[in-house]
């Protein structure tokens, strides 16, 4: 984990090689983490794997925000092997621009993953090979990570409301 | 009298060299065919509910599709509706073979987060049922995965292991599978009275066991055959797709969590990372063997050094206090009652967590808005992400070879769709 | 020399059957004697009866392992908790060759139509059992993505647990050979109440040379 001055200095770094990518930087419980602009991400990756040694894309997920705006985030977690330092990269965006320049041509490990922050939250990567739902049915509606989205669930059947129920086995 | 009949002339005159050139120059001729065949999702070899469709040119796989989400539980959503104590059954039924290394993650994920230190001997005790585990999963592995390649008897003799680990599981904590045992903060309880000596009757026997399968396999012309040099894949692309585990140490990257950023006092013990040489399916197969021996290893030393404390933390904002301190003290009832009713609340921020699971960097994303509940909780699981190196490895072998490697990838469909 | 008759005890004992047995060979048996004794030591049944106590022991399982109870079920096969010894070992992968389909796991929304093909693949007669928590009712997941399997298909038999033990797992099978043994109704649309819900599709007439 490189330590509080180790991602300043990475911040500081990324800042003069990308103008305007970092936002605001996180050292949280041993954790190092960079909150970035959603439109740099993919040469924010490129210059964390050129310059400092990030060679690894270890996860793509989703986070949603609600009630914060902007709501939908997707976090990039990197990691050293050499040095084992991981760095946690963040973006934030708003459900109605909720769209993210995909990495996966310079990271193929993000394919499947992408696709699932796809799914699961409804961010948009453009430049993604194969955009398609991957967990859910191809042709749901609705993506269900959101916090707003029901839980859903059905009653389960026991002696008592067996009758009651929508005819299932009757 | 010849015994060369004319029908076994004419059967020894066909040869598939000009196939063979077709092949090899990597192009499909002006008037092959290619074949879109569906496997799965409900097939005998895929393991799980995994759906193939693979595009064919013969019986040469030109091109793969893997189509998942058949056993997708919403594991995640759930999640973020119960207390972070009921959270722990839910995440631990997602990879299910290796339920402790979920559970593992996610209190080890919530742990970070409370900054909750979790005692000596509850470390150890993690460590012996996580390699117990790590041990049950190659054995399960080994047995479907021989089945797969026809190697029958294999099956029952590691499910005859595998019962004798279940045993442990069932003495220290009750179940079979899924057991809860692990908490938030150390482990549910302490282990039994001859749970140490069962233990070690299995240490004794274990590696003997293992040796006689490895006898068993490794020279068989068969297994050879199907997986010696079939479906290499390098290091750079394995790496590029973020593959982790057993398949990247069987390229010859000797990464393994458990000793480059140890966890749980994993650096107390002494241990080998088995590595393969050229990362073709033979290699994966003898890693995973050779891990089994390791990880007794790791238990015996764990037994060997077992601290003398308490199983769970002492912070009673956190962990339950024992049963017979109810009867006394008012703040331990305060407590129990606040930690079962609402359940302990954890300070608000994000964290990652990763293990090695058998699989490779099992990772468990928390993050925590200051409630009793949390707020995202997402799994990194290694089979999800090495699915994804299915492709790249059997472009260009025999649909035999892509059972072979679907067989050593171990994917498990629960991890890859949660 | 007098004959003195010595009366057997008990009429069950092995003294006693042995000299119904000899009197039987003699041909000095008969009436109801003889009519009870053939009830009891000879082998009669109806043809239904024979075919039911076959079939019941001889069900073929199809391999269908969606998540952690299929490791149970694989635990059946296994040495401890043999279902061999039942006759019950032989696993087919293909339905058409199977009569009993153990639901092992949770069923998503994604995989029901598949499972429902499947079981519409298999051929009569056949079973079902929903195997643990999750395919019964919802077990531990009640969220969005789960379907309970009463829902879409007829169950027999419903096996409780999270995973079930394979020993409660080799119960509920057995229970489903007591069921077939005792009341055969061998379509599912007959147990289940559902004759006349056949769906008939109109298929238009092949053209000559077609």
């Amino acid at each position: 984990m490189p330590d509080q001055v180790g991602l300043e200095l990475i911040a500081a770094a990324l800042g003069e090689a990308i103008p305007g990518s970092v936002l605001d930087t996180e050292y949280f419980r041993g954790e190092a983490s960079l909150q970035v602009e959603p439109g740099a991400i993919r040469p924010v990756l490129a210059e964390l794997r050129e310059s400092h040694g990030f060679r690894a894309l270890m996860s793509v997920h989703g986070v949603d925000y609600y009630p914060h705006e902007p709501r939908l985030g997707v976090h990039y977690q990197l990691l050293d092997m050499v040095r084992v330092e991981r760095i946690a990269v963040k973006l934030r965006v708003p459900l109605d621009a909720a769209s993210v320049e995909s990495v996966t041509p310079d990271w193929p490990t993000a394919n499947h993953q992408e696709r699932e922050v796809y799914d699961m939250f409804g961010v948009e990567f453009e430049g993604h090979p194969d955009l398609r739902r991957i967990l859910m049915p191809e042709d749901y509606e609705g993506h269900p990570q959101r916090r707003d989205f029901p839980l859903g669930g059905e009653p389960v059947l026991f002696t008592h409301n067996d009758a009651t129920s929508p005819g299932w086995t009757r | 009298m010849s015994t060369r009949t004319d029908y076994r002339r004419m059967e020894d005159s066909i040869t598939l060299a000009p196939l063979e050139e077709q092949v090899a120059a990597g192009r499909a001729g002006p008037n092959a065919e290619l074949l879109t065949l569906n496997i799965g999702p409900h097939h005998p070899a895929t393991h799980g509910v995994l759906r193939l469709l693979v595009t064919l040119e013969g019986e040469v796989v030109r091109d793969i599709k893997p189509i998942i989400g058949y056993v997708h539980t919403g594991i995640e959503k759930t999640a973020e509706d119960k207390a972070y104590w009921k959270v722990i059954p839910v995440i631990e039924r997602m990879d299910y073979l290796s339920y402790y290394f979920n559970a593992m993650a996610f209190c080890g994920a919530v742990e970070t987060l409370l900054e909750c230190e979790v005692p000596k001997r509850a470390q150890y005790l993690r460590v012996i049922h996580l390699e117990l585990n790590r041990i049950m999963s190659h054995l399960v592995w080994l047995g479907t995965s021989a089945l797969d390649l026809g190697a029958m008897s294999m099956f029952w003799y590691c499910f005859r292991e595998r019962e004798m680990i279940l045993d442990l599981f069932e003495q220290s904590s009750g179940q079979r599978m899924h057991t809860r045992y692990f908490q938030v903060g150390g482990v549910m309880e302490d282990i039994p009275a001859g749970f140490e000596a069962k233990l070690r009757e299995f240490i004794a026997i274990m590696p003997t066991r293992v040796d006689q399968y490895n006898d068993l396999l490794k020279r068989n012309e068969i297994l050879l055959q199907r997986l010696r040099n079939t479906c290499t894949l390098d290091e750079e692309s394995l790496l590029a797709l973020g593959v982790t585990g057993p398949l990247l140490r069987a390229a010859g990257n000797p990464w393994d969590l458990r000793k480059a950023a140890p966890y749980s006092s994993y650096e107390d013990f002494e241990f080998k990372i088995p590595v393969g040489t050229v990362g073709d399916n033979y290699d994966r197969y003898a890693v995973r063997v050779a891990e089994m021996k390791e990880s007794v290893k790791i238990i015996e030393q764990a037994l060997d050094g077992l601290p003398e404390g308490p199983h769970i933390t002492t912070d009673r904002k956190v962990a339950l206090p024992p049963r017979h301190e109810l009867a006394t003290s008012m703040e331990a009832l305060i407590h129990h009652f606040k930690l079962v009713t609402e359940g302990f609340r954890v300070p608000p921020g994000e964290i990652y967590y990763p293990i090695e699971s058998p699989r490779g960097e099992l990772g468990c994303f928390v993050r925590s808005d200051g409630s009793a509940k949390p707020a995202r909780v997402h799994m990194r699981d290694p089979s999800f992400v090495n699915l994804q190196a299915t492709g790249p490895m059997t472009r260009g072998s025999y649909i035999a070879d892509l059972i072979a490697t679907l067989a050593m990838l171990d994917p498990i469909l629960g991890g890859i769709d949660r | 020399m007098a004959v003195t008759r010595e009366s057997v005890g008990d009429p069950n004992s092995f003294r006693a059957r042995g000299l119904l047995a000899r009197d039987l060979l003699r041909g000095d048996l008969e009436g109801l004697e003889l009519e009870r004794l053939v009830e009891e030591s000879i082998l009669t049944t109806t043809l239904e009866k024979a075919v039911d106590w076959a079939r019941s022991n001889s069900l073929f399982p199809a391999t269908f392992g969606l998540a952690c109870c299929a490791i149970e079920m694989m635990s059946i096969v296994a040495a401890r908790v043999d279902v061999a010894r039942f006759g019950f070992e032989a696993f087919r992968a293909s339905p058409r060759q199977a009569d009993l389909l153990i639901l092992s796991g949770r069923v998503s929304i994604k995989m029901a139509p598949v499972v429902r093909r499947i079981y519409d693949q298999m051929l009569e007669p056949k079973w079902a059992i929903a195997m643990g928590a999750c395919s019964s009712s919802m077990g531990v997941f009640n969220n969005y993505a789960i379907v309970p399997a009463d829902k879409f298909m007829p169950v027999d038999v419903h096996v409780p647990g999270c995973p079930p033990r394979p020993e409660a797992l080799m119960h509920g099978i057995l229970k489903l050979r007591k069921m077939i043994q005792d009341d055969p109704d061998l379509s599912w649309r007959e147990r289940y109440g559902a004759v006349g819900t056949e769906e008939v599709i109109e298929v238009p007439a092949e053209s000559a040379g077609a």
